[in-house]
């Protein structure tokens, strides 16, 4: 009898996380947690400014301190040829600076002692001397004729454009245009922001000079990328490097880039010859590492008085701050940025973009979406409401008259990216009957009567998720492909390996219900372990929702291979030939005789015992996944909320989530990474920035700046669930991670325009704050670009 | 957490604790830890020694006092005040704002006299304080002062303790008549300093204002209390026009700046509108009708 999948811990069985037995006890083991005989602290010291010139930097200071082993310098890089490191977006970063600093909170010196408290005294007691220059905190500086040049450490760079980029179809548009009844246009800014996980970064490098292997324990999100890139960098053998990147206390696209943490504490542990310790604290993390988002809009929807979109156009001018470091593995500078409209049947799109270095933190890390896909679904969203509204047509009927039919699949997007399958208008619908809409419109006219504000707001996508394939999609020229290695052991049990590594995404859960789905081995039986260089096969990392897609796929296939050669095992245990033997959930039986059958525990014991003649022991595989395409999950998010007039505050009255990610292969952890997309959705739209005041001071360094919501304003989200199976992933799955991330700003910005519209308001630029929307409400203008800020006196 | 070096001693009496602090240059005293420990943690205080006071017995009570006084000794905890059954009938302002200070964990540590200690002009005890005319008791080698919490707090960070002073306990008079207060706080997030805060204490003799008070927090660099505000509300029955005049005036008194969590004109605003709902709910029934 075959065996139920549910009691096994299947696909659909909403298992409870195994990874949680360890983090729930205190248990996780995460790089602080890691502790080394002999081992020294790093500790950095940064810029406090955020443009100048480095005239002179006096360490004696620090290495008076009775404890200080080691003091770093730009100076002492260079001479090692590592002042400076390519980043993921072929240019290169200061990673201790030589000339000058390009923002605040930059590398400048790091002194390595002890203890981390002698190592901060030593940072205290360095004295760098500045000579300030004039600071660029937006592109409007930034490409000014007279601005100063930031990257003069470039030899072909004569402004502080990073570059200019455009896709699509620029005459048809045109033509478009030319031809709408009525056109569209907004401006908008989607703000700077940062992933901030919990765990900063950080990094303990182990050289031993007498194997010559460096080892290094590492907050990293893509392990074999950075062992490449440090064998690059560092000029050390491949073999001789392996990156553990242990438990991690979340990423979120942070822990993708290499950071010059990482690469000082490796040149120190060479050096002092003992492993060297790196813990960043949360200061160090917001105000330096990768930060998302940081875009300015213009877009202009071409459209028939009927409803029907002919085109759209966008320019996107994005800050990358002072180094371009953009983690993103296409060929496309602005990301999938022209992802935007998949979910739209447009014929006609343009987008040109334009990018900028300024005098801030680098990085334009994917904050929880694949390569500035949030930005583009933000846009399209709000340039969708704002073409309905200019259209005087009700908001969900004009996305019911422009979204892609069931029957009009596999369908080219307006920029070219080909969507395989969805049910968009059912989720929609589905959407639409849980917030109450068909009633609303009364509701708010009374409401609004009574002086009460209330206002609901829709967002509908789809998103490219789980790069790549391998056309079009690498990492300084490494494909983006995945892997599993699955070992059965003799008893049944298992281990499985893959080239991913999870953060909080719960892959230890899920990566064993899919080998239980292929091959009938409880999931309980098996132990999933990723992160480790000299163990785990090679693969691209866990962001941009590709484990799912490309690692989930490599598992399922791998498994198919074990399962194929249990099948000629099984065979021969039954004494029948291969084709007559048959499989359900678990098991192999006979053709026509389904009690003669074995188990796969059978096989895999019959594998180390008893394999058939010519037939290789062991029953272990591995496989590398190249997936024909992105996965395009779609999601409804409906917001409902009331604005007080008098205040400007707004609630959410309901929230409500249609997401159709395939098939769930454990309900539950799928549902926790929509809740958790939504409240960081919440709290882009409502608190969330980090901006710099006129002399490029970061505000948003610390928590007490920078706000991530808590429980307690945290609105509740009622989920739904449609199912449409992705036609070329092996069990029908699509990323999941990142789409209330990237849908759900949308939903409640244009709910709170919704609420706004009748005073003629028709953007205020996240987060929407109370004063931006009472300002709004009173002046019935709109509110751009970021709050205000001054430095106090 | 990396700070500087410092010192750490735990007396068990209030005695011992300020000789320590006479005998030690920079020493500081630790409460509830909940401003100083961070500040320590950025290196912006680098305190050569902490006296920990936590240990000293005899100032985790508060109560009303047969004179009608109420008091609140100097290891009070926010949290105390927000879960106390009783609190509420003697203190409406402080029962008000004992639930928006800060969020839950750093309420079960941090206090209520060293809030007022620390003079943050975010700080919402403060204006709790000024609005019910408090004052702190100061303990120092040469015995106990009683100071007013307006002259207590000096500017901004700042207080007219001496550095071998502690404050144990704070003070508030007994009230001429019913006391009647609210406090209420705009914030960004649970835990966010106040974009404005407006804590109001009215004392009624029957329908009457006998006397008021109003402390705002947030919109000026030290804790404001708005007299003219409060000045305008004694004698009256709370009508609709001395309610605005009271929210125009409180509004007037502020000096805010503008930043990121809002312009400085909106704060103002928010100031208004905070003393007119403050006053609502104690408008008599005719008031609100007309
Ligand atoms: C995340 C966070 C959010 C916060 N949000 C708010 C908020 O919204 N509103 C708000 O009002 N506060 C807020 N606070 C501050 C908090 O309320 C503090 O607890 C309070 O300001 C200080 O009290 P404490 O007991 O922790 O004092 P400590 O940190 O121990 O001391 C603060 C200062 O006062 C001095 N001091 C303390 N007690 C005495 C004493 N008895 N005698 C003499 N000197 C003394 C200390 O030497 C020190 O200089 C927040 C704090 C944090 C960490």
């Amino acid at each position: 009898m075959a065996l139920d999948e549910i009691k096994i811990g299947g696909l659909g069985a909403s298992r409870k996380r195994v990874e949680d037995n360890r983090f729930i006890r205190g248990k996780g083991n995460y790089v602080d947690d890691v502790v080394l005989p002999g081992m020294l602290h790093m500790e950095i010291l940064r810029s406090p400014l955020a443009h100048a010139r480095i005239k002179s930097i006096d360490v004696s200071g620090a290495w008076a301190i009775p404890g200080v082993r080691l003091v770093l310098t730009g100076e002492m890089m260079a001479a090692r040829n590592l002042a400076w490191m390519p980043t993921l977006s072929y240019d290169t970063q200061a990673v201790l600076a030589t000339d000058k600093v390009r923002f605040q909170g930059q590398e400048v010196a790091c002194v390595i002692a002890d203890d981390p408290y002698v190592a901060k005294d030593g940072c205290e007691a360095i004295v760098v001397d500045y000579e300030p220059l004039p600071p660029i905190v937006n592109p409007t500086q930034a490409m000014a004729p007279d601005a100063p040049l930031i990257r003069d450490d470039k030899v072909n760079q004569v402004d502080n454009k990073v570059f200019d980029w455009e896709v699509g179809d620029k005459e048809g548009t045109d033509r478009a245009f030319a031809e709408a009844d009525v056109v569209s246009e907004i401006d908008m800014h989607y703000p700077r922001s940062h992933p901030s996980p919990i765990e900063a970064c950080g990094s303990i490098a182990d050289f031993d000079r007498s194997t010559s292997k460096l080892t290094v324990y590492m907050t990293t999100q893509a392990p074999h990328i950075i062992r490449a890139a440090v064998s690059l960098v560092a000029e050390i053998p491949e073999h001789m490097i392996r990156i553990i990147a242990p438990d991690l206390g979340g990423g979120f696209g942070n822990k993708v880039p290499v950071y010059p943490g990482y690469v000082a504490s490796i040149l120190a542990s060479i050096l002092t010859e003992r492993p060297v310790k790196w813990i960043e604290d949360k200061s160090g993390n917001l105000i330096s590492t990768g930060f998302g988002r940081d875009v300015y809009l213009k877009g202009q929807v071409a459209m028939r008085n009927d409803g029907k979109i002919l085109g759209v156009r966008m320019h996107t001018e994005s800050d990358h701050g002072a180094f371009f470091s953009d983690a993103q593995p296409s060929k496309f500078k602005i990301g999938l940025m022209h992802s935007a409209f998949a979910c739209y049947d447009i014929p006609n799109a343009h987008l040109t973009a334009t990018g900028v270095y300024t005098n801030k933190a680098p990085g334009g890390v994917a904050y929880r979406c694949s390569f500035r896909v949030t930005e583009a679904m933000y846009f399209q969203e709000r340039m969708i409401q704002a073409a309905a509204d200019d259209l005087g047509m009700d908001q969900a009927e004009f996305r019911r008259v422009n979204l892609v039919r069931d029957d009009d699949f596999p369908h080219r997007t307006p920029f070219g990216f080909l969507t395989d399958s969805g049910q968009y208008e059912k989720c929609l619908d589905i959407g639409l009957e849980a917030i109450g809409y068909a009633d609303f419109k009364q509701e708010q006219e009374e409401a609004r009567k009574r002086g009460r504000l209330l206002g609901i707001g829709i967002s509908t996508m789809t998103e490219p998720l789980g790069a790549g394939n391998s056309r079009e999609y690498d990492i300084l020229g490494i494909k983006m492909f995945d892997s599993a290695e699955l070992r059965v052991h003799m008893t049944g049990k298992a281990i499985l390996r893959t080239g991913a590594k999870t953060q909080g995404q719960g892959h230890e859960t899920t990566w064993a219900q899919i080998v239980a789905h292929e091959l009938g081995i409880p999931a309980d039986d098996i132990v999933v372990e990723e992160g480790d260089t000299d163990t785990a096969p090679f693969g691209m990392g866990t962001y941009a929702s590709r484990s799912t897609p490309v690692a989930g796929a490599a598992v399922a296939m791998v498994s198919r291979k074990i399962r194929a050669k249990a099948r000629k095992i099984a065979a021969h245990l039954l004494e029948v030939s291969e084709e007559d033997v048959e499989w359900e959930l678990g098991r192999f039986y006979v053709r026509g005789a389904q009690d003669r059958g074995v188990s796969i525990q059978e096989c895999a014991m019959a594998a180390y015992s008893n394999v058939p003649d010519g037939m290789e022991p062991g029953l272990e595989n591995n496989a590398y996944y190249d997936p024909p395409n992105l996965t395009w999950p779609f999601a409804c998010y409906i917001a409902k909320v009331e604005v007080d007039p008098e205040t400007g505050v707004w609630d959410v009255l309901k929230m409500v989530a249609v997401d159709d990610c395939g098939v769930r292969i454990n309900p539950m952890i799928v549902e926790g990474q929509i809740m958790g997309g939504l409240t960081e959705a919440y709290a882009m739209a409502n608190m969330q920035f980090i901006t710099f005041d006129e002399d490029g001071n970061c505000i948003g360094s610390n928590y007490m700046d920078y706000l991530l919501p808590t429980a307690w304003e945290t609105p509740g989200f009622e989920l739904h669930e449609v199912v449409t199976p992705c036609p070329h992933h092996p069990i029908g799955a699509k990323g999941i991670g990142e789409c209330a991330t990237v849908g759900g700003p949308a939903a409640f910005v244009n709910a709170v325009m919704d609420a706004l519209k009748h005073t003629g308001v028709r953007n205020i630029d996240m987060p929407l704050l109370p004063d931006r929307v009472y300002g709004a409400l009173t002046t019935g203008s709109d509110i751009s670009g970021m709050p205000p800020v001054k430095t106090e006196a | 957490m990396f700070p500087s070096r410092f010192d750490y001693k735990s007396p068990t009496s209030l005695e011992e604790a300020i000789s320590l602090l006479s005998a030690h240059e920079d020493a500081k005293v630790l409460a509830g830890g909940q401003s100083l420990i961070p500040m320590m943690k950025l290196r912006f205080a680098a305190p050569a020694m902490l006296v920990d006071i936590n240990n000293i017995p005899g100032l985790d009570q508060h109560g009303a006092q047969s004179d009608g006084s109420y008091r609140i000794g100097a290891l009070v905890r926010h949290a105390d005040l927000e879960k106390s059954k009783t609190l509420g009938d003697h203190q409406p302002t402080i029962a008000a704002a004992a639930p928006l200070v800060a969020d839950p964990i750093v309420r079960t540590r941090g206090t209520f006299v060293g809030s007022v200690c620390h003079a943050d002009p975010q700080g919402d005890w403060a204006s709790c304080m000024v609005a019910l005319d408090g004052s702190i008791v100061a303990q120092g080698p040469n015995g106990r002062r009683t100071i007013a919490v307006d002259e207590f707090v000096a500017g901004p960070f700042q207080t007219v303790l001496a550095a071998d002073e502690i404050a144990v306990e704070a003070i508030i008079p007994p009230a001429s008549g019913t006391r009647k207060g609210g406090y209420l706080k705009l914030e960004r997030r649970v835990g966010d300093f106040a974009t404005a805060g407006v804590a109001l204490s009215l004392e009624m003799s029957g329908s009457t204002v006998a006397k008021a008070g109003i402390g705002l927090t947030g919109v000026g660099s030290a804790t404001i209390s708005a007299t003219e505000a409060a000045a305008a509300l004694v004698g009256s029955s709370l009508d609709d026009a001395t309610v605005d005049a009271a929210a125009e005036a409180a509004a007037a008194a502020t000096s805010p700046r503008s930043d990121h969590r809002g312009s400085a004109d909106y704060k103002r605003h928010i100031v208004a509108t905070f003393v007119r709902r403050l006053l609502a709910q104690h408008q008599p029934a005719e008031a609100k009708v007309a």
